[in-house]
């Protein structure tokens, strides 16, 4: 339960491994580092996100893998060979690109035929792949359609059955989900894990959207100008973020600064600016004692009645209802912004107003030091 | 503004294919409906022959124009973007910028001098100078269809394990093909209704239609001219009609 920026215990057969990885596009001024000494190693059968804001890397590190470009410095190993000299069309991985990519002048059944046709298999199990590949998307009855017939997310799906029919070693994602509306996505969301379950088959999933990123993925890589910042569970991920980065793309949270004054393996002790001390989980390298800064989520806080209990004490400036729970905006009597996020109660009524002080708990060691 | 720019452009050809039809041999005065020039001109034997002449051209300077065209289309748009890209593309389309007169008189001598240093005459010459001129215009809506066409279908073939000549002849060539049927389609247009580099390049019997008529005109107007000009007109409309549904986007 330790956040860590490296990927050393990994456990399972290995489905990618990437080894210090760089990336420059252009040249002298116009020089840009897109990815940067990264390495990260992605196991079989693991639904693996890639998650960080547009420009991170994250796009680049998915394309060095199908093929598209090539790595200007590092490795790229495919179930424990080099692929990084090999073409797109000689690599076991398929891609699902994020404008679908359908080939418009065939039909859907046509279109999931193609990788199979291009590898030479015999007609004969082509159209039962085909058939089987229809089923599981659910698109049966629509094999015969034009692509330009199709919705949105018939489209997806279909993007999805062509790349997983020739059974690549490893599926790539490149923000498949970004041109469906919220509800499509939400469902689509769901299909993904069913068809990474069913098949069996690594995903590698690339997103800006920490909310997809959390909800889908067996392990996540955060990324931020072109190197990555932790890899671990959505739970690590968003329970022990290891920078600040890592904090404030995933989740609400509040910055506080305090002082470590202990440490003792993964946990610490450390003394608030109100003079409170809470206790607190620290990242895997090594903090001194000293000055941090402190993560607590929103929903790891609660407010007292008693305006002087609590660790931290101060004002409440807003309260916005959200039907399932309510957030308080604060300010702390050393001025940091904070914000409890409490769960309604049925016809519970709430006696924190606004502009009222109130003193804030943190739930047991919610409270996380940071490395920066 | 508008109406008058449209009756001073399609006016005289509405009174050129009416008058076609006349009875009599007047191109002012119309007495009666008639196919008579029409039939005078398809017996014509010097008709036959420079219309079989002008197809001839026009069909070679076609398929090698847009063959031509289609290989600098790709080399143009599928390979990595160069500094020097933009040169290619004047040197390119150069046909469209220098005026005609210019690379006509400029073929002509050069075609002279390679005539007197080899010896060689004969259809060539004229073939080659209709090949050149058209190239740009077959190049024209083929580089257009190529960069409208995403790339990521050329990389989602190689994606599914198509090597790059399948990928050219799956996936990028059916999806280029209206381009180049729209390129193939003006080339042929621009050939058969050339005139100023034929008549300066062609040699001695090498009468195209275009150049016929304007030997006929010399000796004043007959309806038989109205009657060629009237099908070339047909001709004409009935493939950019076909060019403009093939390169109208399907969106």
């Amino acid at each position: 339960m330790t956040p860590s920026k490296t990927d050393s215990s990994v456990d399972g057969s290995v489905a990618i491994e990437a080894i210090n990885i760089t990336k420059i596009f252009g040249s002298g001024a116009d020089e840009v580092r897109a990815l940067d000494d990264v390495s990260v190693t992605i196991r079989e059968n693991e639904f693996f996100t890639l998650l960080g804001p547009s420009g991170c890397g994250k796009t680049t590190l998915l394309r060095l893998i199908a093929g598209f470009e090539h790595p200007t410095a590092g490795q790229i190993l495919l179930s424990g060979s080099a692929i990084g000299h090999l073409p797109p069309f000689q690599r076991p991985v398929n891609t699902v690109f994020q404008n679908y990519a359908l080939f418009p002048h065939m039909t859907v059944a046509q279109n999931i035929a193609f990788g199979l046709e291009m590898q030479g298999k015999p007609r004969a199990e082509i159209d039962d792949t085909v058939k089987q590949m229809l089923l599981l998307v659910r698109m049966q009855a629509l094999a015969e359609r034009q692509t330009s017939q199709l919705s949105g997310g018939q489209q997806q799906r279909v993007a999805l059955a062509r790349a997983l029919a020739p059974r690549p070693n490893v599926l790539l994602l490149d923000e498949p989900l970004s041109a469906l509306d919220l509800k499509l996505r939400k469902e689509m969301q769901i299909e993904l894990k069913r068809l990474q379950h069913e098949t069996g088959i690594t995903f590698i999933f690339v997103t800006h959207d920490q909310e997809e990123a959390l909800t889908m993925s067996d392990r996540v890589a955060v990324m931020n100008e072109g190197k990555i910042r932790q890899i671990g569970t959505p739970r690590e991920i968003y329970d022990h973020p290891g920078e600040r980065f890592v904090a404030h793309f995933i989740g609400e949270t509040n910055f506080v600064e305090g002082e470590l004054i202990s440490a003792n393996g993964s946990t610490g002790q450390v003394r608030l600016t109100s003079g409170a001390e809470v206790p607190a989980s620290l990242p895997a390298e090594r903090v001194a004692p000293g000055r941090v800064s402190l993560v607590i989520r929103p929903e790891h806080a609660e407010l007292t009645e008693n305006p002087d209990a609590g660790v931290f004490q101060g004002q409440i400036d807003n309260v916005v209802y959200f039907g399932t729970d309510t957030h308080y905006y604060l300010h702390l009597d050393d001025g940091t912004p904070f914000m409890v996020r409490l769960q309604n109660q049925r016809d519970e009524v709430s006696t924190f107003a606004r502009g009222s002080r109130a003193g804030v708990t943190v739930k047991g060691n919610a409270a996380q030091v940071l490395l920066d | 503004m508008a109406v008058f720019s449209i009756v001073l452009l399609y006016g005289p050809l509405i009174v050129m294919a009416f008058f076609s039809f006349n009875e009599s041999r007047s191109v002012t005065l119309f007495t009666g409906f008639s196919w008579t020039w029409y039939q005078q001109a398809a017996g014509n034997e010097r008709v036959q022959e420079a219309a079989l002449l002008s197809l001839q051209i026009a069909l070679v300077a076609t398929i090698v124009a847009t063959t031509v065209a289609t290989m600098a289309g790709l080399a143009t748009t599928r390979t990595k973007s160069f500094k020097a890209l933009p040169v290619v593309y004047a040197i390119i389309n150069q046909p469209l910028m220098v005026p005609e007169i210019v690379t006509a008189v400029g073929t002509l001598v050069f075609f002279g001098i390679i005539k007197q240093v080899t010896g060689v005459y004969g259809l060539g010459y004229l073939m080659l100078a209709h090949i050149v001129f058209c190239i740009p215009f077959a190049y024209m809506p083929i580089r257009a269809r190529l960069e409208d066409m995403d790339l990521t279908y050329e990389h989602a073939a190689a994606d599914l394990y198509a090597t790059p000549w399948l990928a050219f002849k799956r996936v990028t060539f059916p999806l280029m093909l209206p381009g180049i049927l729209a390129g193939a389609m003006l080339s042929f247009v621009i050939s058969l209704d050339d005139v100023i580099i034929s008549l300066l390049v062609a040699g001695p019997g090498e009468t195209t239609l275009p150049i016929w008529m304007i030997g006929q005109l010399r000796r004043g107007l007959t309806p038989e001219v109205n009657a060629i000009s009237t099908v070339l007109l047909g001709v004409t409309v009935l493939v950019v009609s076909l060019v403009f549904l093939l390169t109208i986007r399907k969106r």
